[in-house]
């Protein structure tokens, strides 16, 4: 019975971590180390207007007085960053002109993800901005947006074309001195989305980002810039892979999000980065994310749906400010550890206008040594008359080893508000497994039923695709933890 | 159908089964009896393959197949059913989904098309209706919150949906109710015909007075102490089990 076992998890090994690999094309990446040089090389290598420059060295100024956090519940080695190199791009000569002119190389490692580029191939109902280590590569459907209005480019094309809304909008959601990482982000970012969605405008597919890193001890400084008008809808999808490197790479982006009057953004994530050697713990990606969005109209909602899988520290919370009357924020997620991964994950609402809503689900999985931690926050301001916020925060613990904590913080300035808070632990344990094989039902498929009854309020707020593909691919990372 | 050959089986390294040698042929209904502890949900789960349940020596030969050979998913598939004494709760799966899978795992197996889910639910409701199991039933979490009496009926029910050659019916009857247990009873009975054999364990001759046992075998510290027929179940009801147990 046990050589059957194991069979079964023999033929998923291969499909450990089936993005692991590297892609040889030639690349300029600057020397290791920061200072106010490198970011003013950065700026003049992107060729960026005076603003952006002032913006770059007012943030790092505000980092190099700036501590990294310790509140987190999570454990490492402290970073050296001056052992990072700030950019990295795939050589070209000029700007590339059409898709043709993408090293064919970087072609074959998107197709290999799934995520095919060429004009033949690209997938139908999605525009896709493919991002290959710091820099933007190619986007799909540019021009069938632009028909109707709508910006979507790297932004570093954004900051040459349309630098007064960049100008604009650019760090007022996340200031420059906001946290830590946020500092360095919005010191040294070198490239990221951007999306402009004009008044009374329902974009007409999935708008969605690619993100890969390739190249050792290179930071990933992303920055994504989306905003939605008056009367307007976007649903974003962000995907993520890296290869597998023994030593750990740092990842801090900037996502900022704006609504404005009855505008909504769903922004939807699975987060598949390289965790770390499974056993030893070695190597993995370093996920320090601030995710933030604003809903600065009336009746506007902001929308974060997140299914992390993956690096082997997640620091990550998904904010919404809630300033419009009667604006609403969501934020739903399903964090899964295995391995010796920790994530400290969950996300901050703000009630600031009256009448604002707020829900928050979230779902931790966690398996073998894992630490998986929920820390949520629900301000609500004095102003804020009849706020409302629901939040249901549960936790499945697979096997003995793993832990699971929740840090819930509700700070009330008025008394009109409700505000709920549930939470619950559960187990996927041997013998509900055998439950279902003892009636003939696979394994696998018994893991995916029971997962996937834990995270259907989350997974029914993702485009279906993209729930079909979370669903297994946390099935496939539980298959090995499982008994 | 079901052959035991001097059967030895225990958990982690603990013998609990001592020598089981059992023959059971289509149509039959044996019944196991005896006192706590004696190793009957020990030998059901051997039967059923739970893996923390191992087999040290002897056979178990069901339908020219050897058993001990296969895992419980290929063990069910080929037509054993396990009703479980202690059904475990699984929330978040819903019943008629997880019902609809097990049926469907079969239809796979026989390289049928599967069924698809409004047929499954007629089908259902027609089962549900014959053990007298409320629909609301159907959109519970697999025996998530359930009674002790539902989760037996809901055990039942499965049994009926996947018609199998062997059930193993582990004390099914206690926790059911007087009118639940006749109700089941009779279901049990309208799923019996002559080609499959069902191993019913219990504490209770009321249930042997509703299922017609053909043999009623007595379990001790891992043996078969005495087997007899129907007249068995009544004397050890009257006498208890000293009687059989002793006298070896
Ligand atoms: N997983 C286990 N670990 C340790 N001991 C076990 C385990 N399973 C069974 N046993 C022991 O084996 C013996 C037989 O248990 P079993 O459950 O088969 O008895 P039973 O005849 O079904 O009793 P009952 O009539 O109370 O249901 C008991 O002493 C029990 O404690
Ligand atoms: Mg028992």
């Amino acid at each position: 019975m046990s050589d059957e076992k194991s069979s079964v998890s023999d033929l998923l090994e291969d499909n450990q971590y089936k993005y692991g690999f590297t892609t040889d094309v030639e690349s300029e990446t600057f020397a290791k180390g920061l200072n106010e040089d490198v970011v003013r090389a950065i700026s003049k290598k992107k060729n960026e207007p005076e603003f952006m420059l002032n913006f770059r060295l007012k943030a790092f100024a505000k980092w190099k007085t700036m501590k990294e956090p310790a509140w987190p519940n999570v454990h490492y080695p402290s970073i050296d960053f001056q052992n990072i190199s700030y950019y990295s791009a795939p050589k070209k000569k000029k700007v590339l002109e059409s898709l043709d002119e993408v090293d064919p190389e970087i072609m074959r490692t998107f197709e290999k993800l799934g995520i095919p580029l060429d004009e033949q191939k690209k997938l139908a109902n999605v525009a896709v901005d493919a991002v290959f280590d710091s820099v933007s590569v190619a986007t799909t459907h540019k021009k069938k947006l632009m028909e109707q209005g709508i910006i979507f480019c790297p932004i570093s094309e954004a900051l040459q074309d349309y630098p007064e809304l960049i100008e604009e909008y650019l760090g007022t959601v996340v200031p420059v001195g906001d946290n830590y990482y946020a500092a360095l982000n919005s010191a040294v970012f070198t490239d990221g989305s951007f999306v402009y969605i004009p008044p009374d405008t329902i974009s007409p597919m999935e708008i969605s980002t690619y993100f890969r890193i390739n190249t050792e001890e290179t930071g990933q400084f992303e920055r994504t810039l989306i905003i939605c008008a008056e009367n307007s809808y976007v649903s974003y999808l962000e995907g993520c892979t890296a290869p597998q490197f023994d030593t750990n790479q740092l990842h801090a982006a900037v996502v900022e999000l704006v609504t404005m009057d009855n505008a909504e953004i769903k922004y939807s994530t699975v987060q598949n980065w390289y965790a770390g050697d499974k056993e030893t713990g070695k190597g993995g990606i370093y996920n320090f994310v601030t995710k933030r969005g604003k809903c600065a109209g009336v009746n506007s909602k902001i929308s974060w749906t997140q299914v992390e899988t993956g690096s082997a520290i997640t620091w990550k919370y998904p904010s919404c400010i809630l300033q419009g009357d009667n604006s609403s924020g969501e934020f739903y997620s399903v964090a899964l550890t295995n391995g010796h991964m920790q994530a400290d994950t969950g996300t901050k609402m703000i009630h600031i206008g009256k009448n604002t809503r707020s829900s928050i689900i979230s779902k931790g999985i966690s398996a073998d040594q894992s630490s998986n931690s929920y820390r949520g926050q629900v301000k609500i301001g004095k102003n804020a008359t009849n706020a409302r916020n629901y939040s249901q925060c549960d936790s499945m613990l697979v096997g003995d080893k793993s832990s699971a904590h929740t840090f819930p913080y509700i700070e009330t300035a008025n008394s009109s508000v409700q505000v709920e808070h549930e939470a619950a632990t559960s187990k996927i344990s041997e013998e509900q497994l055998f439950y279902f094989e003892s009636r003939g039902i696979s394994r696998e498929n018994a893991i995916e039923a029971v997962i996937s009854g834990f995270c259907k309020d989350v997974f029914k707020q993702l485009p279906m695709e993209f729930a079909v593909e979370a669903q297994k691919l946390l099935t496939l990372k539980l298959e090995d933890s499982v008994g | 159908m079901l052959e035991i050959k001097d059967l030895h089986a225990g958990v982690d390294g603990n013998e609990i089964v001592k020598g089981i040698s059992l023959s059971i042929n289509k149509g039959e209904v044996h019944a196991i009896m005896g006192p706590n502890g004696s190793g009957k949900s020990t030998l059901a789960k051997i039967l059923s393959g739970h893996p923390a349940y191992e087999a040290t020596s002897g056979e178990i030969i069901f339908d020219d197949q050897n058993l001990l050979e296969m895992d419980a998913e290929e063990r069910s598939l080929a037509g054993v059913f396990m009703g479980f004494q202690y059904p475990v709760e699984v929330p978040g799966v819903n019943n008629a989904e997880f019902l609809r899978m097990a049926y469907n795992a079969r239809k796979v197996k026989a390289e049928e098309e599967e069924i698809d889910p409004l047929d499954f639910d007629e089908l259902l409701s027609g089962k549900m209706k014959m053990l007298g199991m409320e629909k609301k039933y159907k959109e519970r979490n697999l025996n998530d919150g359930f009674s002790g009496g539902e989760k037996k009926k809901n055990e039942i029910l499965q049994m009926a949906i996947l018609e199998p050659k062997l059930s193993v019916l582990d004390e099914t009857d206690s926790g059911l109710d007087i009118d639940a247990l006749r109700i089941v009873s009779e279901g049990v009975n309208k799923l019996r015909n002559e080609n499959n054999a069902l191993i019913l364990i219990t504490h209770y001759q009321r249930l042997l007075d509703y299922i017609k046992p053909d043999f009623v075998h007595v379990l001790s510290e891992g043996k078969i102490v005495k087997s007899g027929d129907k007249a068995l179940a009544l004397e050890l009801e009257s006498q208890g089990y000293d009687w059989v147990t002793k006298a070896d």
